[in-house]
C-alpha cells in the first residue's frame, strides 16, 4: 500500500484539475492579451478563476492577484508594500515561525534598512495577541502573520490579530501567509481585517507553480515584476492560464464538501495521534486538539534520527517528511521547531505527517503499525 | 576555421612493438568521447601520428572540451589543411591564418616546415625562410625568435598541407583499456572519485562499487554517487558501478562487536565483498581514495588491517597527498561540487565517538569471530542482491 503523507509539501492533483490544465494548454492555448478570438478564450478562463476565488473568499475579483505561488505572493506582499510605505515608516512585525519565503524576505528588507520585529510563540506555536499589541508602532507599516504553519500545524488568531492591529494603528497593513490554511479553513479576508493573503494552488490539489495573492482594494502595493503591464501592471508576464484554471476548479473542489472533508481529516489526524502516542517516548508537537489544523501531525520520537525514521518509513512506501533536514556534517535546525522550545535532543528526531482528502483510515492504521514495529528496532541501533 | 586536430601523445610513443595496441586503444577511446559531440568526425591513424578529422560541421569549444578528457593525449593541435595551389598562394595563407588566429600580433614566431613531400620545389630552410619574411612583410609588429617563439607555426607538405600552431594540453597518462581492470570502491566523498580518475588516467578501466544503508542513508546519497560515477565516467568510458546492500551487515557488526572497531572491521567487510566482486569481474585490483592519517580508519594501523583481507593488490594513489590537494584535483575533474553535497554515506552513520585509531589485529581478529554465525550468509546475501548499473 502506497501512503503520501506529505500533503503540507505537496498535494495530488486532482484527476479533474489535471485534465482541465491539459485542455488549456492543447486547445485552448491563446494568449489572454491577444485581440483576436483564440485570446478572449483563453482571458475567459482568468475571469471564471477571478470570480470563482472572489466568490469562495467573498471579495472582489479585481482583489485577486495571480502569482506563480506563495513565495511570489509573499514577496511581492512583504517587498510590495515596503518600497510603497516606505515613507510613512520602515517598521514590520512578524513572527519567528513562518515560511522561508516570509522570513527571508524579512532578512532581505533588513538589509535594504527595515527594521522588523519578530513576535515569539508559545509551546503549542501561538503568538501572544498582547506582545503583538505591544508590538504595534506608529512606524509600523506591516504584519505579516501566518495562518496554518506548516511544520506543526499551529492555527493562529488571525481575526483577532487583524482587529488589534487595526485598532493600534489603522494604518498599518497585516498580511496572512495562508498557503497551509486556505482549503481548510473558510477564509474571509475582508471580515477579518486582512489586507494582504497569500495562496498557493498544489497545496490544494491543483498544479504546481501557480498561486494568488489577496490585495484589498484601496491598498497601494508596489509590483515586484516590472514588464508588458498584464494585471494592471501589477504583474507582467504572460499570465499562466492553465494552471489558473486549474487553481480555479482545485480551489472549487476542495471548497465543495469543505465541512464534511475536513471533519474527516479531524477524525484521522486524531486517530493517527491516538496510535502513535501508545509508542513509547513520542511527542506529538504543537496543538494536537481541535485548535490545531486538520491535516498535520508533528511527532518527535527520542533516539531516532528524522532521516532515517522518513527512509525507513519510505521502505514502507509511507512517505512523511522530516521536521528538520539534519545532514551529518550540516545540521539545519527549523526555526518553528525552535520558536516552540522542542528540546535540543528531540530537534533531529521530528518528522511530519500531513494528511489530505485523499487520506483514508485504512491508510493511517498501517502507518501506526510500521511505526510500532520500526520505532523500538531504530532505537537499537543508534550512533553513541 | 579549423577543420582536424591532429593528436599528440607523448609516452606511447616509447613503446616497443606493443605501441600499435596503444594507439589502437587512444583511437578508440577518441571516436568514443567524439560520440557526446556535434558534428561527424573520422579518426585516422597514418605517419605514425593520429589525426581527427571533422567531415562536417562541428561545434570547436565543445569538441576540444571533450578531446581534453581522453587520456593518452598529451596535445591537441587544432590544424587547418589547404590545397597545394603553389607556393605564392601559401604565403597569403600563411598570412590569413596569422591574422586570424592571433589578433595581438605582439608577439615572436618561427616557422618549423617539413617536407614529407620531397619533390616540392623549395627544401624545408627555404620555406621557413619565405614564408617567414612573407609573415615579417604583413605585420611588421612581429619579431622572429628561433630559440623561444611565442607562436610555433608547424606547416607541413604532405598531400595537403597542414598548418597548426597551437597546442592545447590533453590530460596526459595512457588510453583507457591498455592497463586492465580495477575495482573502485566509491563513497560519495572527494577523495574516492579522485583516486579511481588517476588509476583511469594510467590506461586502467574502472568498475565501480558503493555501499548503500536504506534507511540510514537515502536514495539521494545513492545517486549524488551515480552521479560521480558519471563524471568519472566521462573520461573513462562506462562504468559498471555495483551497488551492495550493506545495512544488515552493518546492523550485525553493530549487535556483535565493540562500538569503537565498528568501522575498522566494517571496511574490512567492505573489502572483503569489493573484492569478490572484482575477482567475479576480472579486476586485477581495487582502488580506494584513503590517504594516511585523514580519518582514524585511514592511519597507518587501520590501513593494515583493512589491507590484510584482501589478497588484490589495493591501489591507494592519494595516500601521500594532503586533502587540499585532492579537492584541487576534484575541482579540475569536476565531481567537487557532486561531491559535497551534504548526504550521510554508509561510513559515517554509526561511527562511535573515539574510534579506534590504533587497531591491534589480533583482538580485531577476535572480535570478528563474534560474527561467525551469520556473517557469511550476510555477505552472500548482499552479494546476490547488488545491483548493476552501467553509468555513461
Amino acid at each position: 500500500m502506497q501512503v503520501y503523507l506529505d500533503n503540507s509539501a505537496t498535494t495530488r492533483c486532482y484527476d479533474e484539475v489535471a485534465e482541465l490544465v491539459c485542455r488549456v494548454m492543447c486547445r485552448d492555448y491563446g494568449n489572454p492579451s491577444s485581440m483576436h478570438h483564440k485570446g478572449v478564450e483563453a482571458e475567459q478562463y482568468l475571469r471564471y478563476a477571478r470570480e470563482t476565488l472572489a466568490r469562495l473568499m467573498k471579495v472582489n475579483e479585481k482583489e485577486i492577484l495571480f502569482t506563480s505561488g506563495g513565495t511570489e505572493s509573499d514577496n511581492i506582499a512583504l517587498i510590495g508594500t515596503a518600497m510603497a510605505h516606505h515613507r510613512r515608516g520602515r517598521h514590520l512585525i512578524t513572527t519567528r515561525m513562518e515560511h522561508p519565503a516570509v522570513l527571508q524576505t524579512m532578512a532581505y528588507l533588513e538589509r535594504q534598512g527595515f527594521e522588523v520585529t519578530y513576535l515569539s510563540v508559545d509551546r503549542e506555536g501561538r503568538i501572544s495577541l498582547q506582545e503583538l499589541e505591544r508590538a504595534v508602532r506608529k512606524d509600523t507599516i506591516l504584519v505579516s502573520i501566518m495562518h496554518v504553519n506548516n511544520e506543526i500545524g499551529s492555527v493562529q488568531p488571525v481575526a483577532e490579530a487583524g482587529a488589534l492591529i487595526k485598532r493600534c494603528n489603522p494604518q498599518t497593513l497585516f498580511h496572512v501567509d495562508a498557503v497551509q490554511g486556505f482549503g481548510k479553513f473558510r477564509i474571509y479576508p475582508a471580515r477579518m481585517d486582512v489586507d494582504l493573503l497569500s495562496v498557493s494552488a498544489h497545496k490544494i490539489h491543483g498544479p504546481k507553480g501557480v498561486g494568488f495573492l489577496y490585495i484589498r482594494d484601496g491598498v497601494r502595493v508596489n509590483p515586484v515584476i516590472y514588464g508588458g503591464g498584464q494585471q494592471k501592471g501589477m504583474r507582467s508576464g504572460t499570465e499562466n492560464v492553465p494552471g489558473i484554471a486549474g487553481l480555479a476548479r482545485a480551489a472549487e473542489l476542495v471548497y465543495a464538501e469543505l465541512d464534511r472533508d475536513v471533519e474527516r481529516m479531524y477524525a484521522l489526524r486524531r486517530m493517527l495521534i491516538e496510535g502513535v502516542s501508545r509508542i513509547e517516548d513520542v511527542k506529538v508537537n504543537g496543538c494536537p486538539g481541535e485548535d490545531g489544523a486538520p491535516h498535520i501531525v508533528s511527532l518527535s520520537v527520542r533516539g531516532v534520527r528524522s532521516e532515517v525514521l522518513l527512509h525507513a518509513l519510505e521502505e514502507k512506501e509511507i512517505y512523511v517528511s522530516a521536521g528538520s533536514a539534519c545532514a551529518s556534517n550540516k545540521p539545519q535546525i527549523s526555526d518553528t521547531l525552535k520558536a516552540i522550545g522542542v528540546e535540543r535532543d528531540l530537534l533531529s528526531s521530528t518528522i511530519r505527517f500531513s494528511l489530505s482528502v485523499f487520506t483514508t483510515a485504512e491508510e493511517i492504521e498501517y502507518t501506526i503499525q510500521a511505526l510500532e514495529e520500526m520505532v523500538p528496532m531504530l532505537r537499537k541501533y543508534a550512533r553513541h | 576555421m579549423f577543420t582536424a586536430f591532429l593528436i599528440k601523445y607523448a609516452e606511447i610513443g616509447v613503446k616497443g612493438k606493443n605501441r600499435y595496441l596503444f594507439e589502437n586503444a587512444l583511437v578508440q577511446q577518441i571516436k568514443y568521447a567524439l560520440k557526446r559531440c556535434e558534428g561527424e568526425f573520422a579518426v585516422r591513424k597514418t605517419d605514425g601520428r593520429i589525426y581527427v578529422d571533422a567531415v562536417s560541421d562541428f561545434d570547436y569549444e565543445e569538441t576540444v572540451v571533450h578531446l581534453q578528457k581522453v587520456f593518452g593525449i598529451s596535445g591537441i593541435c587544432p590544424m587547418v589543411y589547404v590545397e597545394d595551389e603553389g607556393f605564392e598562394k601559401l604565403k597569403e595563407t600563411i598570412v590569413g591564418y596569422i591574422g586570424t588566429v592571433y589578433p595581438d600580433r605582439h608577439k615572436s614566431f618561427k616557422v618549423a616546415a617539413r617536407r614529407a613531400r620531397k619533390n616540392y620545389p623549395l627544401n624545408s630552410m627555404e620555406i621557413n625562410m619565405e614564408l617567414g619574411g612573407a609573415i615579417l612583410d604583413a605585420y611588421p609588429e612581429m619579431c622572429v625568435d628561433v630559440h623561444k617563439p611565442d607562436i610555433l607555426l608547424n606547416v607541413e607538405i604532405r598531400d595537403k598541407v597542414y598548418i597548426y600552431s597551437r597546442i592545447i594540453p590533453g590530460p596526459g597518462g595512457m588510453p583507457v583499456g591498455t592497463g586492465g581492470k580495477a575495482m573502485l570502491l566509491l563513497s560519495g566523498g572527494i577523495d574516492s572519485p579522485v583516486a579511481g580518475w588517476m588509476i583511469a588516467k594510467r590506461g586502467v578501466k574502472i568498475d565501480a562499487v558503493y555501499f548503500h544503508a536504506p534507511p540510514y542513508t537515502s536514495e539521494r546519497a545513492k545517486q549524488k554517487v551515480v552521479d560521480l560515477a558519471a563524471r568519472v565516467a566521462a573520461y573513462t568510458g562506462p562504468i559498471y558501478l555495483h551497488v551492495v546492500n550493506f545495512t544488515d551487515i552493518q546492523l550485525y557488526i553493530y549487535d556483535k562487536c565493540p562500538h569503537d572497531e565498528l568501522t575498522i572491521i566494517m571496511r574490512r567487510y567492505m573489502m572483503r565483498i569489493a573484492e569478490r566482486i572484482a575477482k567475479d569481474t576480472e579486476c586485477l585490483g581495487l582502488i580506494t581514495g584513503e590517504s594516511i592519517g585523514q580519518v582514524a580508519s585511514q592511519t597507518m594501523h587501520s590501513l593494515m588491517a583493512t589491507n590484510e583481507v584482501c589478497e588484490l593488490p589495493v591501489y591507494r594513489p592519494l595516500i601521500g597527498f594532503d586533502k587540499m590537494e585532492i579537492v584541487d584535483i576534484s575541482e579540475k575533474i569536476d565531481t567537487y561540487e557532486t561531491s559535497i553535497q551534504p548526504y550521510e554515506d554508509c561510513c559515517t552513520i554509526f561511527v562511535a565517538k573515539h574510534p579506534v585509531t590504533k587497531p591491534n589485529l589480533n583482538i580485531i581478529r577476535r572480535h570478528e569471530h563474534n560474527l561467525d554465525e551469520k556473517i557469511d550468509e550476510l555477505v552472500q546475501t548482499a552479494l546476490d542482491t547488488k545491483e548493476v548499473i552501467i553509468v555513461r
